[in-house]
């Protein structure tokens, strides 16, 4: 009598709880995401924020914080290295964003208009962004290398001595740069190719019946279409370039002396080479709010330009 | 088309696809080359696998270790990523949310992709000391799930709006409960699109590197990037194991380019543009 009444209640309420996960099934399916979000980036930003005030070590093991207030504001005035990292880490994004929008819109221009082998000209241009960003630092080291690298080489055979490339204070950004563009110009070019190819041909074949050439019909009617497409490109891709770590770690390591030192790599060094761990949350902090003001500038100007269209 | 123009395009578009294929062509044909081929600086040599042979079978090397803690972070990673990404995105892209709550989910995971991830370096490192999972598979597989939500929610989203409200309704007249709608009628019809994330995410926890550096220091939990950086800071370069780690870390992308083209594509400008 007993067992029976508790099988009943038990049934009673499994079906109870399941007609209440069912009702409630967008709100549970939605939270281990919630979830992962809080405890994976909010309380981390909470600890940047403890840290960046702390001193931070290991004592057998065990982490002990201590409270130094703003002393870490007071070693990033007399430090410097961080105005060589940010003016560096500006260059770079300027001139490489620059560089890969430029080829990266004029290839995607090219492949729209070639017919034939258009889907291996998009196959080869993707694979860049695939390879372990590691393995294309690797691959440049050994072509940049002084003694056996194939552009030495290559020179060589030109009659020319080839530099030092990367062990050279006045080459060293330059070739991670270089290293940039061939890695990341065929993200413009994916993004620019959607673009073009949404792009009205009827208009142009008006535009042509009217005696335009092909270079008017880009000017007046393609480049106005593409701006927003370049705009909302070059600004997502400006962010994205300030992560740069991987080649320049492999490459120079930052150097020779402070020539290719970025802000993602020096902060890597204060922590983990220099061991100062509240400092380099202190830069890691303010690296955030001003990344941050750039993203809520990207979403604005997009919304803005999605709205315009 | 004019005849000299379609030429002079594919040359110059040829000419674009020799400059990226050149540099991975160069990096395999050095890993078959031995040390005195390497640097004698002819174009002649004789081929050999012994760069591999060096770097799978020698005790040097721990690259099967390292592959090994590469598979498991990647596969753990994509479960993880796909799971929870899955059931999120398909509570904001089939139930109705107030605009605050959608708007914030999306804006908060449009923010972890686009900050520098060394932002979550430091706080990581504490996180997976304190609970004692550092140098282990666990603690990279923490901070790649978080790197890799943002595009696995974006792709699963933009699948789950493209399968048909109709049969979903269909289901539950049937009886269906959500879940059940779910498991069963939406994820086999998105099975292609879920494919192409997961491999997508997999490729990208292969690929990644300053989270698997700083949270890892021996081969016990070290990626095959971690590995081929560590070769770059020793004193006597060994330039042919060096070409052949960077070109067998590269074969998963070689291999995706050819079987998921179109899909790679709507990852990489996706979450571009829509934000």
């Amino acid at each position: 009598m007993m067992a029976t009444s508790a099988v009943d209640m038990t049934r009673q309420q499994r079906w109870r709880l399941s007609t209440f996960l069912d009702a409630n099934f967008q709100y549970w399916a939605l939270a281990p995401i919630l979830i992962f979000l809080a405890v994976l980036t909010l309380y981390p930003v909470g600890q940047l924020l403890r840290m960046s005030v702390s001193d931070l070590a290991f004592v057998k093991g065990k982490l002990e914080w201590t409270y130094v207030g703003l002393d870490h504001f007071q070693t990033l005035r007399n430090d410097p290295v961080v105005p060589d990292a940010l003016k560096n880490t500006l260059l770079f994004v300027v001139v490489v964003v620059c560089v890969e929008a430029v080829l990266g819109l004029l290839l995607a221009i090219l492949v729209s208009r070639a017919r034939r082998f258009a889907w291996f000209y998009r196959s080869v241009y993707m694979i860049p962004l695939l390879i372990p960003p590691i393995a294309i630092g690797t691959i440049w080291r050994l072509m940049y290398d002084y003694n056996y690298g194939i552009i030495n080489q290559i020179l060589f055979e030109l009659g020319l001595t080839g530099p030092l490339w990367t062990a050279n204070p006045d080459l060293a950004l330059v070739s991670v740069m270089i290293v940039d563009v061939w890695h990341w110009t065929s993200f413009l070019f994916l993004i620019m190719l959607a673009g073009v190819e949404s792009l009205p041909y009827e208009l142009s074949e008006a535009a042509r019946v009217d005696g335009a050439n092909e270079v008017q019909v880009y000017r007046h009617i393609f480049f106005p279409l593409l701006r927003p497409t370049i705009i909302v490109a070059l600004m997502l891709r400006t962010i994205l370039a300030f992560k740069v770590f991987d080649q320049i770690f492999l490459l120079t390591g930052g150097g020779p002396g402070t020539s290719s030192e970025v802000i993602s790599l020096y902060i890597y060094k204060v922590y983990f080479v220099q061991t100062r761990l509240g400092y380099g949350a202190l830069l890691a902090l303010l690296t955030a709010v001003i990344m941050s003001v750039f993203v809520v500038f990207y979403q604005w100007l997009n919304n803005y330009v999605n709205r315009q269209r | 088309m004019k005849k000299p123009g379609t030429w002079l395009l594919h040359g110059v578009l040829m000419l674009f696809a020799l400059i990226i294929l050149a540099p991975v062509v160069y990096t395999f044909l050095t890993s078959l080359k031995l040390f005195r081929d390497i640097i004698s600086g002819s174009w002649a040599f004789d081929p050999t696998w012994r760069n591999y042979e060096q770097l799978f079978m020698s005790n040097r090397n721990s690259f099967v270790d390292l592959t090994r803690n590469s598979l498991v972070v990647g596969g753990l990673t994509l479960a993880v990523v796909i799971a929870v990404a899955a059931l999120g995105a398909y509570s904001l892209s089939r139930f109705k949310w107030r605009r605050a709550i959608s708007g914030l989910v999306m804006a908060w995971l449009l923010f972890v992709n686009m900050l520098p991830p060394i932002i979550f370096v430091g706080p990581f490192y504490l996180i997976a000391r304190t609970l004692d999972i550092y140098d282990t598979p666990l603690a990279i597989v923490m901070a790649h799930s978080i790197l890799n939500l943002p595009l696995a929610f974006w792709m699963l989203h933009s699948f789950f709006a493209d399968v048909p409200v109709e049969l979903e309704e269909a289901a539950a007249i049937d009886g269906c409960s959500r879940l059940q709608t779910f498991l069963r009628i939406v994820l086999p019809i998105a099975r292609p699109g879920i494919a192409a994330t997961a491999v997508l995410v997999f490729v990208f926890s292969w690929k990644e590197f300053l989270f698997a550096l700083t949270l890892s220091s021996t081969p016990a939990a070290m990626t095959i990037p971690v590995g081929i950086a560590g070769f770059a800071q020793e004193y006597n370069i060994r330039y042919g194991e060096m070409a052949a780690a960077a070109f067998f870390a590269t074969i998963p992308a070689l291999i995706l380019v050819f079987i998921a083209q179109k899909h790679i594509v709507k990852g990489m400008t996706l979450g571009a543009l829509k934000g």
